[in-house]
């Protein structure tokens, strides 16, 4: 065990966990403008709308995600020539579009199915009380709906970043490097195979906690006032 | 039509292979989480202090990185080891029994979670009430505990099942010839990436419904002694 090397390369290694929070951050604000229209589609009731929205979610999280990457970066290949004709092939070609584009899809699936279920469980009443209000539509979605549905979904979508963060490891597999990647990179130029994947496992570790503490804060900020108040214990 | 160009056949292989894994690492799994949930629910606190380490770590790391630590890490340590005792010898760690023991151990962690929780909504009275009719502990924990325990595990050991059948696609990158390395020879060889790596796709999809209508019947069955 030597960890004098992993000194010397510390510095590229923040860098890859630099690459790597950076790609979960943009992956998961795309993925969730997309996620809110498609729980929305699932809970439509005409069949052209919610059945598309059905089998993307079906699709997206019943295969694994190393299957999409790879779809989208190599399969991508096999249509070059309709590609280029339509002027895409660039954004194809390149493997940060692809990573991003793979975890963007399969992050709006799992956010998705979050929020359909989040929506579904908002409190008949509150809906009922919004309409005794006199508001109704966009508006009652909007301020009853919508912030309620956040509020209750909020627990299950700080699992699905903290998957999304750690799902990002797989973009070094085409060629990005991430802190996987950046590893990978270091070891086989040092052969310092544990002591590399160790520090990269504390790295991962690390963002891991600091996201679950993160959102721990914020769910206390959203519901605080639906906690349970504490009261002094009476002495027996 | 689909013209797989007579590669159909080795994405069956690889297909069998990853179904192979996959029910060794959820066997490995289930080992693990009961030993686990064993482990989080005793007084002792150095087996509180293990389990808990266990779940926080094995939770909080990706799994590719854990597979290449297991798959690259562990023979480069025994032969570092080795070399610092005075020995010269080399260790190579099969794909198979590599993928199978560190999926197994992912995997366990999250099962540790869903049997921890089965065990504890288990009433306390039926352990008593074992113990009452003075019944041995180990005898109380395989004719009380565990058939219940299993019964409220079920769904989620289901939900552990899915994700780690998707994980196995991992495996390929240790050059475990399951359904993904086979996928990619196949597009490799053929040209047309995309037709193949969509079957693989649609394989593992048609896992996951098969999984999920095995679950449903799984949890009826179990649950056809309970009245409600």
């Amino acid at each position: 065990m030597d960890f004098s090397i992993v000194w010397q390369y510390l510095p590229k290694l923040l860098e890859g966990a630099w690459i790597t929070l950076w790609i979960t951050v943009v992956s998961l604000a795309i993925g969730l403008a997309c996620a809110v229209p498609l729980a929305l589609a699932r809970l439509a009731k005409h069949p052209l709308v919610y059945s598309p929205a059905y089998l993307f979610v079906l699709y997206f999280r019943g295969t694994p995600l190393l299957v999409q990457i790879f779809l989208i970066y190599y399969g991508s290949g096999q249509f070059r020539h309709e590609l280029t004709d339509l002027g895409l092939w660039g954004f194809f070609r390149d493997p940060w579009f692809c990573g991003i584009l793979a975890l963007v899809l399969n992050t709006a699936a799992y956010s998705a199915e979050i929020f359909r279920g989040a929506i579904s469980a908002v409190p008949r009443n509150d809906i009922e009380a919004g309409r005794a209000c006199g508001m109704s539509g966009l508006l009652l979605f909007r301020r009853i709906t919508l912030p309620k549905a956040f509020r209750i979904g909020l627990p299950a979508y700080g699992n699905e970043v903290i998957f999304l963060l750690q799902a990002t490891s797989l973009v070094s597999t085409i060629t990005i490097l991430d802190l996987t990647g950046i590893s990978r990179q270091l070891i086989s130029k040092t052969f310092a195979v544990y002591e590399f994947y160790l520090t990269a496992a504390a790295m991962y570790l690390v963002m891991t906690y600091a996201l679950v503490y993160l959102f721990r804060l914020w769910e206390k900020r959203l519901s605080g006032h639906l906690q349970p108040r504490v009261v002094a214990e009476p002495r027996t | 039509m689909l013209d797989l160009h007579g590669y159909g056949w080795l994405l069956f292989d690889g297909l069998q292979l990853t179904i192979a894994v996959g029910l060794c690492a959820m066997v490995v799994a289930v080992l693990l989480g009961l030993l686990g949930s064993w482990g989080k629910l005793t007084d002792h606190w150095w087996a509180n202090l293990a389990a808990n380490t266990y779940t926080t770590v094995v939770r909080g790391v990706p799994e590719l990185i854990l597979l290449l630590l297991v798959y690259f890490g562990t023979p480069t340590l025994i032969q570092s080891i080795a070399t610092s005792m005075g020995y010269d010898i080399r260790v190579d760690i099969n794909p198979f029994i590599a993928g199978t023991i560190t999926i197994g151990f992912i995997y366990g962690a999250f099962a540790t979670e869903v049997l921890r929780g089965a065990f504890q909504s288990i009433p306390k009275g039926q352990a008593e009430a074992a113990r009452a009719i003075g019944m041995h502990r180990i005898k109380t924990f395989q004719r009380i505990l565990l058939p219940q325990a299993m019964r409220f595990a079920l769904p989620g050991l289901g939900n552990v099942w899915m994700v780690l059948i998707k994980a196995t696609a991992l495996i390929s990158i240790i050059q475990l010839d399951e359904l993904m390395r086979k996928t990619k020879i196949a597009s490799n060889a053929t040209h047309e990436p995309f037709t193949f790596y969509l079957l693989a796709s649609f394989i593992y999809l048609g896992i996951t419904l098969v999984s999920m209508m095995a679950q449903k019947r799984a949890e009826a069955w179990a649950n056809k002694g309970v009245s409600r």
